[in-house]
């Protein structure tokens, strides 16, 4: 069986049988009005584990952050955190911080008082919390705006105060919602490996909502993909995207060409579908237990397909012919949109590995999309 | 050409403010200066005129001398108007912190009830606008006095066996200024506190605050701008307020718009009752310009 480890070498608790979880999510619902926002959900996170949740708005990982910060009650099920159960803990008492979309930056405070306003509520000694301050604005490199208001700091400045403060009460878990939301793509990019940076440093359980799935895939040691209130997967970032455990997963993650077929053979793990629509018949390699005559998807990413004019030689190949119907240049690649004959058009990104080629692909050239038997995904969900 | 008219059209938008002020608040107040500075007089208008531009230069600036500040020097010598002040002063400030006591959990519960509700709320606040002032403060007489409601009611729950006397105090007063100035102190404090965000009481929460520190240390400071706006619009319109004395207070309420109106309209002393009503405003350029401090300050504050 092929692996897609965890590139934090070593560290894949959730691998392990005899690991404890640290935070498990234990059957639970939660329920506003009419409207199921989690849906009998269990999950469980490991202790320093860096862990994102992913989805689209509206499917439920905000309200499960929530719940694990105490400000929503699970409708059922519960909560628990190194063996406490939750449940009934308000907010103020929970050993957990989060970290606000919005900052929630006290606006009348300077970036000190900010900071120092937790560590104030656990009735911290005054010296004690005149050191931990300055290590925080070491830690996040603000110690020259220690005295400045958060309207006199830039976006990126804020977001570390934020996070400074959230992490002042070393909380067994941090929440960060949207942690990188409101910032701009470069800022966004270095914070990214920042926030790992601290995340080993401070040896903390990190817990990040995003929408961002590129976030989540740097950031995250696994990532959960929800939807409707429910975990669809929970893996990490190379298995989420390499063996996503359905299509909606396949789907949500990055760029796939998913053609409808039906199994036609099965033999030595390899299955021969009909993509019925298409008229073309793809040949892939799976682990899993198919039946002739069984509706299934076929999951195959761009960057998996290749582009040329001649048909290639290797007959174990799946190829198929189309015309060149759309060129997108991204600089670092080239995805490519190629209409069969029958009408559908397949994705095939290239990497653009030389500055000059000498006789580049261009519109409605005939050409050949293919791929090897292990490259796509058969899926039956 | 167009820069130029453009140019014309901008100072023309400026002048209009000034244009306003000039009109309604300095040309009065000179007037109203002026007056306090003549003598009385058994004529219509009630007072020798200062300046008559139709004598000429020569004779205007030989009165300009004869102009005294004898009216100013009969306020300082007649104990009435001091105390009138003071008590003006005394009623405006208790008044306004009664204001306040109860305009603050009004507007919290209003900038913290569900958003549809909210400008229901709202309107109920600015509803009794709707009818005339006048009106209203007769209806608390109805209210107030022995055989009124109040002690109607308190007789008919056995809470008291001999009706209150409540009109013609000073709490008749306190509870007329409260009731008609409440809406100004809640509107600026719900502003305040409707454009706070949420996300910064749960912050403070997640940080350790339980429900109440939270509120002291967040959501009430960040109301002070809202707070301090409605503590001014009460107290200034509340210090020479009359209407509300001179119906619901008794014979010893004293406030210096009751000894004005008495010293025009009883008195027929123009020139003192101009003099009172200068030093009134002096007294109160005093807390505007604190007011509009404040203001700047917040807004400065970018909040």
């Amino acid at each position: 069986m092929e692996s897609f480890g965890s590139f934090r070498r070593k560290f894949a608790p959730w691998n392990d049988p005899a690991a404890k979880p640290y935070i498990t999510f234990e059957k639970v619902t939660k329920i506003f009005g009419d409207f199921t926002a989690v849906d009998d959900l269990s999950l469980d996170v490991f202790n320093r584990e860096f862990f994102a949740l992913l989805g689209a708005s509206g499917c439920g990982k905000t309200t499960l952050m929530r719940m694990l910060a105490g400000f929503e009650e699970p409708t059922s099920g519960r909560i628990l955190l190194d063996g406490q159960d939750l449940r009934g803990i308000p907010p103020y008492r929970r050993p957990v911080n989060m970290m606000f979309q919005s900052y929630a930056l006290f606006p009348h405070m300077t970036v000190e008082g900010n900071i120092a306003f937790g560590l104030k509520q656990d009735g911290m000694a005054k010296s004690e919390i005149d050191a931990r301050v300055g290590e925080m604005l070491k830690l996040v490199k603000l110690e020259k705006f220690a005295k400045r208001k958060p309207h006199q700091l830039s976006g990126g400045q804020r977001q570390r105060v934020a996070l400074a403060r959230a992490v002042a009460k070393r909380p067994k878990v941090l929440l960060l919602d949207e942690p990188l939301g409101a910032l701009d793509k470069k800022l966004r990019e270095e914070t990214q490996f920042e926030l790992m940076d601290l995340q080993v440093k401070l040896g903390l359980t990190f817990m990040v909502v995003t929408h961002d799935q590129e976030e989540a895939m740097t950031m995250a040691d696994r990532i959960a993909v929800m939807d409707h209130g429910r975990i669809m997967q929970v893996a990490t970032p190379a298995e989420v995207y390499e063996a996503p455990a359905s299509k909606f997963v396949a789907d949500f993650i990055g760029n796939v060409n998913i053609l409808d077929g039906t199994v036609e053979k099965v033999a030595n793990g390899e299955a021969e579908i009909t993509a019925a629509a298409q008229g073309l018949t793809i040949r892939a390699e799976t682990g899993k237990a198919l039946a002739p005559g069984q509706k299934v998807w076929f999951a195959v990413r761009p960057e998996k397909i290749r582009i040329n004019r001649e048909k290639p030689q290797d007959a174990s190949f799946n190829a198929v012919e189309g015309e060149l119907w759309d060129i997108a240049y991204f600089g670092d690649m080239t995805v490519f949109h190629v209409r069969l004959d029958n009408g559908t058009l397949i994705k095939a990104a290239s990497l653009n590995a030389v500055r000059k080629t000498e006789n580049p692909l261009t519109y409605d050239e005939r050409v050949w999309v293919s791929f090897d038997t292990d490259a796509g995904l058969v899926l039956t969900a | 050409m167009q820069k130029l008219i453009a140019a014309i059209a901008g100072r023309l938008v400026i002048i209009v403010p000034y244009l306003w002020l000039l009109i309604l608040f300095l040309i009065p107040f000179f007037i109203v200066f002026k007056i306090s500075l003549s003598q009385t007089a058994i004529a219509i208008p009630p007072y020798t005129p200062v300046f008559n531009l139709a004598d000429g230069i020569a004779a205007n600036w030989d009165k300009l001398k004869e102009l005294s500040f004898a009216n100013y020097l009969w306020l300082l010598d007649d104990p009435l108007y001091y105390k009138a002040y003071l008590s003006s002063f005394f009623i405006a400030a208790v008044s306004t912190v009664l204001t306040l006591l109860i305009a603050y959990p009004l507007s919290l519960g209003m900038a913290r009830a569900p958003l549809t509700l909210r400008p229901t709320l709202l309107m109920l606040v600015i509803l009794p606008f709707w009818t005339s002032f006048l009106i209203r403060v007769y209806a608390w007489i109805a209210i107030l006095k022995p055989e009124g409601l109040l002690n109607q009611f308190l007789m008919w729950a056995h809470v008291i066996d001999t009706p209150l006397n409540i009109l013609n105090t000073n709490t008749a007063v306190f509870i007329g200024i409260v009731y008609s100035y409440l809406p100004f102190m809640v509107l600026p404090i719900y502003s305040a506190l409707e454009k706070m965000d949420h996300s910064l009481i749960e912050a403070a929460q997640d940080l350790g605050s339980p429900p109440f520190a939270a509120f002291w240390k967040i959501t009430f400071p960040l109301s002070i701008p809202g707070v301090i706006a409605g503590c001014f619009l009460v107290f200034i319109p509340a210090m020479g307020e009359f209407v509300i004395p001179d119906l619901l207070g008794g014979s010893q309420t004293l406030m210096i718009g009751k000894t004005l109106w008495s010293e025009f309209f009883s008195n027929r002393d123009w020139p003192v009752s101009s003099a009172v009503a200068v030093v009134l405003l002096v007294i109160l350029i005093v807390p505007i310009v604190l007011f509009q401090r404040a203001q700047a300050r917040a807004q400065e504050e970018g909040r």
